[in-house]
Formats: C-alpha cells, structure tokens, sequence
C-alpha cells in the first residue's frame, strides 16, 4: 500500500496560474467545487502528463475536497493515469467488435515490437500500452486510439509502421526544441488534425 | 417523402465538417424548438411527445414522454418549485459494438443542441449537460463550437428567441468507465464521485442531479424530437406504421462486407440490415449468430434473421432491441472465445457495488476460460447457468449484471454443442480456423 503523503504545501506553489484558471473555470458552471473534481484532474492530467500525488494533495486543496476522496475519484476512471505515463499512450480496443475481427493479432504485434506487456512503458519512455473498451469505431475494427487520433483498420503489420512514425515524429520534435526543461508530455492534448 | 423525412436523424450529417449554425437553420433547423417555444406551452410539447409514442433508444426502450411525465411541474410563483431542475442527454456511448451515437454528436450537433432546448423547455429546466465519453474527443469539440454559435445565435442564454425562457448548456467529458452511461451513476460521476449507480427510488426524475428533479435521455432520443415537432406526431408514426413509431439508426460490426450505420423506419428486419446494408458476411464466412443491440443482448440465430428489429418483436424472439447495433459472429470465431470476451469486458467495468455482480462476473470469466483454453469440466456449465441466476434482475442495483448475463445464459442455450466440444476435446476447436 501506498501513503500519500498528508503534510502539503499551499496548491499555489504546486498549480500552475494556467492550471488554477482553468480549474476555477470549471468550477465557475458548476454547482459545487466537488463537482469540478474529474475536469481538475483531466486539466492537471493534461499539462503534466498524469496524476502525481502531490499534484493529487493540490488539487484536493484547491476544491476543498479531501484527499483521499479525491483519489477514491482518481482511481475510478480509467483515463486518469495515477502513473507516469509515456509520451504516447496506446489505448488499443479489447472489446467484442475488434476481438472478433483480429485484435488478437494486432495485439501480439504491438507487444513484440516495443517488448512491452499492458500496463507498461517503454525504457525510453515513448510508449505506454493500456487496454480500453470498444471506442466506438467498431465498423472499422481494429482500433487504437493515441492521444485524440483513432487508428483504424489494423493489421499486425499497418499497427507497426504507425507505431514507427509516430516515434520518429516525436524524436525530430525533440530535437527542433531541444530547451532543457521540454518534458516529454503525453500526446493527449494535441490538436486534432481533422477540422 | 423526402430525404428528411425519410431519414430525420441523419440526412443532414455531415462527419467531414457539420453544419455551422446558419447552414443548419438554413436547412430547416431549429424550427422545432421554434415551434415549441413560441406555439406550445410546456405541457402541449409534453402531451406531443407522449402522443408520438416515442421511446428511449439508449437500450431499456422506455417511452420518453411517459418518463418526462414524472418529473413534478410547478406554477412559477409556487414557493414549492425547486430552484433548478436538470436535463442531462447521456453521451457516454461504450457498450461494445454501440457507435450510433457518435455519429450524431461529430455530424450533426446543432440538432442535437436544438432537441435539448425541446426537452428542457418541456420538463422546466434552465440547465443541461451534455455527459461525453471521455475518448470522443472530435465530438468534444464539435458541440462546444456549435454551443458557442447557438449562444451567439441566442439560441441558448437567456430570453432565447424573445421566448422569455433561459437555458444554459454545458459539456462534461467523462474520464473512462462503462457504468458512469447507467443513469444515475451518470448523475453521480456529473457531482464529482465515484460513479457507482444509486439505490432507487427515488428517481431522478423527482430526485436527481444535485437532489433536483433531473431527465437523463440518450443523444438518439433526443434528435427525434425537432422533427416530431416539425413533422407531427402523424408524420412519426407513419414512418414505421408496422412497428414502433420513427426510425432507428442500425448499425453492424463483425465480419461483415460492409459494415457501418443505417437509419431505416423502425423494424427493418435482421436480416434487412445484415445482408442489405452490411453487405452478407466476409468471403468464406457463414452466420453463426448475432448480439442485436449491442454487447448486453441476447444471442440470436440464422433463424432469426427475419425478425423485425424494434422492441416488442426482437423481445418476442428472445433477446433486446438494445442500441441496435448487430454484433455478427460467423463460424471461423469460437462463441465460447465470444462469451469470454464479453464477460471479461464486464466482470472489469463492474463498479463493485454489489456482491452478485462484483464477484459473480470475474468467477463466469475463470470459468470461461477454463472452458476454452481446455480445461472445462461439464459441471462448469451448471456453474455458469447458476451464476446466471445469481446476477438476474432484481438482484442486484442496476442492469449492468444482467446485462452480462443475457449473452452468456443464451449463448449456453445455443451454443451448447460447441462449449461441449471443448471440454470433451480438451482444446477449443476453432483454433487455428480464422
Ligand atoms: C451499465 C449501463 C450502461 C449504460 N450506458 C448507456 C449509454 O452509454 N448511453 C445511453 O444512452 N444509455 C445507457 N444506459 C441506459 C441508461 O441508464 C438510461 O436508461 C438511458 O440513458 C435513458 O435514456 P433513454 O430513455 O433516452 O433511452 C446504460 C445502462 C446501464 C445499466
Ligand atoms: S450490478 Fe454491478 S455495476 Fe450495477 S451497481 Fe451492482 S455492482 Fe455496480
Ligand atoms: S469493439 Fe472495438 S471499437 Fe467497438
């Protein structure tokens, strides 16, 4: 088991300004700060990456909600990640549909060429490997989704060269700006290339 | 008739790029909440929506304007009235097999914006959410821009439409879980909590989101209303005058040619849908069976194929209208492998709450396991058929458990043959066969 730690510092040294807004946003249309518990978590989530407990202690303080209430929230939903998540995070549809359609293979794929199982990362951090349930695209199955992009029609084979272009994309980012702070953040918030 | 009467929901969905606000009221859009607005008063619109015979299409298929009925209605000068009452389109869409929905969300959004104003001027609510599912992110974005042009518009805001009623509209994008779609989980995960369904009665209709009277209708439900408006309640029922009013967007996912989505006048047949609209099954494939409305419905057989597909006949045949989204098995899958699948998807989103469910669920999925990696003994089946018995209606607090047990009792029942074959073979005799 594990502590979170209880002794906390002011949210204001931990949250972000940009962080505080738009939680307060939030909180702004809706009827209690309680209420606003998910998108705090999705916002922080969003400019860090995952749920740290520190980041977990702020914004319970900062909602005037318990800690361990809100990590009875946290850890209820499946798309707050309370670990260190790669820069990609693969979420790849278990459910009925693309089970019958060749997930199986897909699946197999995927694992072999970054050598890692679910729930786990890659040593250089690029990758995490989580399953998810049907993601509504199931007259195209199989299906993955990484960050807001949802990759249709896999093959063992297709499943593997996004998965390479997709890190050679990241690795030239990183190199066009190589600042020394730039964190590899998840690729959750980027934008939508559709519209 | 024409397109959009023929095809209400869809005809104006566009996935590539929606409709922007004046495109759409150019198109005919938002003559039904004008309709309501400025000709009916709130009980006429609730008297039309009864008279329609409209019914949820979320899966349980409960008349929407009976359910609208139950929330309590006040005169505005009575000191009774509650300071808000709720109206909540359920958008979580994630039972498996089940992508109806998104369509309406990314192609079609002002009508979706525009059924809401419906509903809530109905039941008297001045606020509405939209509950998103977390992973429907281009939707996400769709609504909030078309709610940023309907608040311009002053189709949402106060005074809408010099009408004197106020409605504000927000968006909540969930973070994950199939039981935050059951209602009042929904209502829960909405107020920040775990979402674990709530006891009942009360009803939300009398006591729901923040303890105010609140209707939580699915996003299909609510985009039949602008046309019931517009079109009458005549037009609706004529739609489909065999079956139940309207049309039903169908949906199929397998192998099949091709599949995808199909609004039809409610009661098309299976076998309509599967060989018309999905085009048969794949090259070499048979039809081994079929889930007709998603992952928490009754297994059907090739002999079914022509049963209309609306609530009374599908029930008749032994399973569920559902979301009418076919899941389609053919012969080169193992319906044991299936079963286990299912199973697993909800022995894992159970939310725990209750013991038949929350134990009864993982215990199904070992011993399914057991059955097809070859390790099954016949008393395994009479296990599964009691654990079906354990998790039936009325046994535990909302349908999710049931849910589960409809595809694996009638899977027992049909594919009985098949689940004996692996445990006298040792091994799962599809193996190898895709
Ligand atoms: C486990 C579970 C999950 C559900 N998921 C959804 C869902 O994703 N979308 C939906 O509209 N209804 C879902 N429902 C049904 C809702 O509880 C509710 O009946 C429905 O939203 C009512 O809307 P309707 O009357 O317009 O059909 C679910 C029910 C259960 C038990
Ligand atoms: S039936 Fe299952 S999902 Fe529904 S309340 Fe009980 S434990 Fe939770
Ligand atoms: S089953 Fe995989 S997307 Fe629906």
């Amino acid at each position: 088991m594990q502590i979170i730690a209880t002794i906390q510092r002011d949210y204001r040294d931990y949250l972000s300004e940009t962080e505080i807004a738009e939680i307060e946003h939030e909180a702004s249309c809706l009827e209690t700060r309680e209420a606003a518990g998910i998108d705090a978590l999705k916002i922080v989530q969003a400019h860090r990456g995952w749920i740290s407990d520190e980041s977990l202690a702020a914004i319970a303080q900062l909602l005037g909600i318990s800690t361990a209430q809100l990590e009875g929230v946290a850890t209820f939903y499946n798309l707050i990640y309370r670990q260190p998540v790669g820069h990609y995070v693969i979420h790849i549809c278990d459910s009925i549909g693309c089970h019958l359609s060749g997930y199986d293979e897909v699946l197999a794929s995927i694992k072999n060429h970054l050598a890692i199982d679910y729930g786990q990362t890659t040593e250089d951090g690029m990758f995490t490997l989580l399953s998810n349930v049907c993601l509504g695209a199931c007259d195209k199955a199989p299906v993955m989704k990484i960050g807001q992009q949802d990759y249709p029609h896999l093959t063992a084979e297709n499943v593997v060269i996004i998965l390479d272009e997709l890190l050679n994309n990241a690795l030239a980012n990183t190199l066009a700006d190589s600042l020394p702070d730039s964190l590899p953040r998840n690729s959750a918030e980027q934008e939508l290339d559709h519209d | 008739m024409t397109e959009a009467t023929l095809k209400p929901l869809t005809y104006l969905v566009n996935t590539a790029k929606p409709l922007a606000i004046d495109d759409y009221i150019h198109a005919g859009g938002y003559q039904g909440a004008a309709k309501a607005l400025h000709q009916c008063t709130p009980a006429q619109v609730l008297d039309i929506v009864k008279d329609s015979s409209l019914k949820g299409r979320g899966g349980a298929g409960f008349p929407t304007g009976v359910k609208w009925s139950f929330v309590p209605m006040f005169a505005a000068d009575d000191p009774k009235a509650p300071d808000n009452k709720y109206l909540v389109c359920n958008a979580d869409e994630m039972e498996p097999g089940t992508f109806k929905d998104r369509l309406l969300l990314e192609g079609v959004p002002h009508q979706l914006i525009e059924a809401m104003i419906i509903a809530a001027y109905t039941i008297g609510a001045n606020k509405a959410f939209i509950f998103l599912r977390g992973e429907y992110h281009l939707a996400a974005k769709r609504l909030q821009q078309a709610i940023d042009e309907a608040y311009q518009s002053n189709w949402l805001g106060s005074n809408i439409q010099s009408s004197n009623y106020q409605l504000d509209l927000h968006v909540h994008t969930s973070a994950g879980r199939y039981i935050c779609g059951e209602e009042t989980a929904l209502i829960n995960a909405l107020e920040g909590k775990r979402a674990n369904p709530r006891a009942k009665p009360p009803f939300p209709q009398v006591a729901g989101l923040f303890g105010k009277p609140t209707i939580v209708n699915n996003v299909e439900t609510l985009s039949n209303l602008p046309h019931i408006l517009k079109h009458g309640v005549d037009w609706f029922k004529q739609v489909a005058p065999e079956s139940d009013a309207g049309t039903k967007i169908y949906g199929a996912c397998g192998r099949v040619n091709t599949p995808g989505l199909w609004e039809l006048p409610m009661g098309a047949t299976i076998r309509e849908v599967l060989y018309e609209h999905a085009g048969g099954m794949k090259d070499g494939l048979k039809l081994k069976g079929l889930l007709p409305g998603g992952a928490s419905t009754d297994f059907l057989l090739p002999e079914h194929l022509d049963t209309p597909m609306d609530y009374d006949s599908i029930a008749k045949a032994g399973s569920r209208l559902g979301t009418g989204g076919l899941i389609v098995l053919d012969d080169h899958n193992c319906p044991v492998a299936m079963v286990l699948n299912l199973l697993k998807f909800f022995a894992q989103e159970s939310c725990g709450w209750c013991t038949p469910c929350r134990d009864g669920t993982p215990w199904a999925v070992e011993i399914l396991s057991r059955i097809e990696h070859g390790q099954g003994r016949l008393a395994d089946l009479d296990s599964l058929a009691q654990l079906c018995d354990f998790m039936w209606i009325g046994k535990t607090h909302c349908a999710l458990a049931p849910g589960a047990v409809e595809p694996l009792k009638s899977a027992l029942k049909y594919f009985h043959d098949e689940f004996e074959q692996h445990i006298d073979n040792g091994c799962c005799p599809y193996k190898g066969s895709h």
